[in-house]
């Protein structure tokens, strides 16, 4: 079973795929939940405190924004946990902790840096694609230890 | 440890929101349901949430989707009722992912060759443009 970062990092299409095909799909929301479910709130609502911040210095300069460098607290961890990558280009309508440009940039690009197997898609627009996305998706993955 | 995760139905399967809920109310697994438009939320120890998403999958297994949730189902900081209304901000992403279920339900029940796919056109290569634009002006 290998561990698998999907982006966009919260997509229901993409971890659903890699957990049907029996390996882990690595997700924001995971990241989230020890977070806000954590037994002690140090700062409540979201427990978001200074430290999450200084976490995403690991991946991001101080002069970059806070909202990059806050996202990256999360999702930088998730990275460096991926022993591999399946990312969609360009869907058009991400949001959330999705939806910041310059973060998408930054993750895909310390993905691609890290040097695990990747696999590039398309969001499929029809049912022969869909097909195609499926399939190349199961082969990728039946690829990995 | 407890763990939340979304249970979504594609529109074209025969399995609705109320079904699932239902099959998991007669199941023998301490959980917390929440049905939705969608699909449900359920809350566990993660062991058995596991065990429990196998058996909803085999309901409709090519029409049934499961996604991780961060926060539990009807939080505060996150449940609409609380924050005087409006959509959490992940459900902009599981309405886009959702309307291209079906599509990708009918690939997962689909068996045998993957079609041909044409290339999509690719923008002209630069090394190609600097050759015409030299065999142009020469």
């Amino acid at each position: 079973m290998a561990k698998v970062i999907v982006y966009p990092p919260t997509s229901m299409i993409l971890s659903d795929l890699v957990e049907r095909m029996g390996h882990k799909a690595l997700v924001v929301p995971q990241a989230v939940r020890n977070l806000v479910t954590a037994n002690e709130i140090d700062s409540p609502p979201l427990n978001v405190t200074p430290e999450e911040p200084k976490k995403g210095l690991r991946y991001a300069a101080v002069d970059v924004p806070s909202g990059v460098r806050g996202r990256m607290a999360l999702i930088g961890p998730i990275i460096e946990e991926a022993e591999a990558a399946i990312i969609v280009e360009d869907p058009g309508w991400l949001t959330g902790c999705a939806g910041c440009s310059r973060t998408n940039e930054l993750v895909r690009l310390l993905i691609r840096t890290k040097g695990v197997p990747v696999l590039d898609l398309s969001y499929p627009t029809n049912d022969p694609e869909a097909i195609v996305f499926v399939q190349k998706i199961k082969a990728f993955l039946g690829g990995l230890k | 440890m407890l763990v939340t995760k979304y249970v979504i139905t594609s529109s074209e399967s025969n399995i609705l929101p109320s079904d699932i809920a239902m099959k998991i109310y007669g199941s023998k697994y301490e959980v917390t349901v929440k049905e939705t438009c969608f699909g449900v939320v359920i809350n566990g120890e993660e062991d058995v949430i596991n065990a429990l998403i196998k058996e909803i999958r085999a309901l409709d297994p090519a029409g049934i989707f499961i996604k991780d949730r961060g926060f539990p189902p009807g939080d505060p900081r996150r449940c609409r009722g609380r924050r005087g209304g409006g959509a959490r901000p992940g459900f902009y992403m599981i309405e886009s992912e959702s309307k291209m279920l079906p599509m990708i339900s009918r690939a997962l029940a689909s068996v045998g060759e993957v079609p041909a796919i044409p290339e999509k056109k690719k923008p002209l290569a630069i090394k190609r443009l600097e050759e015409i634009i030299k065999n142009g002006l020469s």
